[in-house]
């Protein structure tokens, strides 16, 4: 697949009916609105973005960090401009407004799912689903939003290999945040090879090359046990 | 500060051995600041701009908020070692004026309709000044919004003209801004949408569209190098920050 870099202006296609995501049309001509990669589809041409803040959107299950429990709602920092709400009733037990920081503190870490937002971006979230639910052990790790497709992978490839090859648990936020599980030295290997993942996001054929990545970083491990063994019969 | 030059033009070239319709030379730097959303530095002649770009991110006080649309904000501030006599640092009646102009130069080019209740910070640092800041900062805060992934109608070019020994000449550099007959800034989307035009000094109306002309084309050539610069970036397939995590780094660690 060709994949061309656009600047915001550049004509992408004469068809105003091809104008996806990252486009506008002007003058009956498709235009690129964003810094980032074409995409052509079948049926529309869009431009994914390099950088950009996360938007969210219905049905988009993210990792929020309570900032505040206010009255019958808690905030959550949801990495976007927006502060996620998560309302009482929408906690998976029945809960008294008195006892809210019993169950979720600030602080606390949850993996949620947005519920709705409405056209003031007013940001609704739920727990009330399954796998959403809070944190309690793993580490979190923050990319760019628009880095997260990549992190994902077709089909979720990237993420199934990641967990395999590395072994440790792990969730993909579409807001940017990865929560990954398991013992002290998986998760820093995870960490290296999102970081990897980050780096070359905009290139291709990146679940071979992080493969190889990861292949090569478990010989380096191998080779240090193997020296440490060596010295220790000194 | 020097003094008022006899003549602006000696055998077709000015001072600094440019021609009428000759840019000074840019040098652009994408994003140096790791901690801005989007940034740009940019060296144009003697002038030397930094520009950030946040958000779009929550913006205080709540009440200035729009519930239909983000607000852009822009600082243009000039450092006070930027000019041969130290000035006040702080905003001034200058950068107030160019701040706004400025702004408004972006407000129609920003589609700031797809992030409601939202601000979009734009600071422009000019480190070094020697005529044209404005316009080089209205190239680098183009450049950093594209940069901070801010969707938008077309890349800002802006560009200065002006009128020196009864000619119109591109680009002024500091004596020919001093001293000269006429001096007017110009910003534009490609293709010609002007976002910005403002003019001190006198140009009769022949003169003026003849300056506009020339400030078109120099735009353009300014468009060319942004651009380019925007391209370069992701242009080769490793790169330059990707360096601790390189493949080849850690076979050589064996």
């Amino acid at each position: 697949m060709e994949r061309n870099i656009a600047v915001p202006g550049d004509v992408l296609s004469d068809n105003i009916r091809a104008s996806g995501s990252g486009t506008y049309i002007h003058e009956g001509k498709v235009c690129a609105s964003v810094y980032g990669l074409v995409n052509k589809g079948e049926r529309y041409i869009s431009v994914i973005p390099l950088a950009g803040k996360y938007i969210p959107q219905a049905s988009d299950r993210v990792i929020g960090i309570v900032t505040e429990t206010a009255y019958s709602n808690w905030i959550v920092d949801i990495n976007s401009p927006y502060e996620g709400l998560l309302h009482i009733s929408q906690y998976p037990r029945r809960i008294e407004t008195e006892d809210m920081s019993r169950y979720l503190k600030v602080g606390d870490c949850i993996l949620t799912m947005v519920k709705d937002v409405d056209a003031g971006m007013k940001v609704e979230l739920t727990l009330k689903e399954k796998e959403l639910r809070r944190l309690y052990d793993g580490r979190i790790v923050t990319i760019s939003p628009t880095k997260m497709p990549r992190v994902i992978g077709r089909n979720g490839s990237m993420v199934r290999l990641l967990k395999s090859e590395i072994g440790c648990g792990m969730f993909v936020g579409q807001n940017g945040r990865i929560w990954i599980n398991g013992s002290e030295d998986r998760i820093e290997l995870a960490i290296q090879a999102i970081r990897y993942i980050e780096a070359y996001a905009h290139t291709q054929g990146l679940t071979d090359r992080v493969q190889a990545f990861l292949k090569a970083k478990e010989k380096t491990r191998y080779s240090r046990i193997h020296e440490s063994r060596n010295s220790e019969e000194w | 500060m020097s003094d008022k030059p006899e003549h602006f033009i000696i055998d077709g070239k000015r001072l600094d051995g440019r021609n009428l319709d000759e840019l000074r030379p840019i040098k652009i730097e994408m994003s140096p600041l790791d901690r801005a959303d989007g940034s740009c530095y940019l060296e144009w002649g003697n002038n030397k701009i930094m520009a950030a770009v946040y958000g779009p991110r929550e913006l205080h006080p709540r009440h200035r908020q729009n519930m239909t649309r983000s607000v852009v904000q822009y600082r243009y501030n000039m450092a006070s070692f930027s000019v041969d006599e130290r000035i006040r640092p702080g905003p001034s009646r200058r950068s107030v004026e160019i701040s706004k102009v400025s702004r408004e130069a972006f407000e129609p080019v920003v589609f700031t309709k797809f992030f409601p209740r939202t601000a979009i910070d734009v600071f422009i640092e000019v480190l070094q000044a020697d005529a044209g800041t404005r316009t080089a900062g209205i190239n680098a805060a183009s450049l950093a919004l594209a940069d901070a992934g801010i969707p938008m109608r077309g890349l800002v070019s802006a560009c200065a003209v002006g009128k020196v020994d009864g000619r119109i000449v591109l680009d002024l550099m500091k004596e020919e801004d001093n001293y000269g007959e006429a001096d007017m800034p110009v910003a534009m989307i490609a293709g010609g949408r002007i976002t910005l035009l403002q003019m001190d000094g006198r140009l009769t109306t022949e003169e003026f569209y003849e300056a506009l002309k020339l400030a078109k084309t120099g735009c353009d050539k300014v468009y060319e190098l942004q651009r380019q610069a925007l391209l370069e970036k992701y242009g080769d397939e490793h790169p330059v920050d990707a360096e601790d995590v390189s493949l080849e780094g850690d076979t050589d660690e064996q």
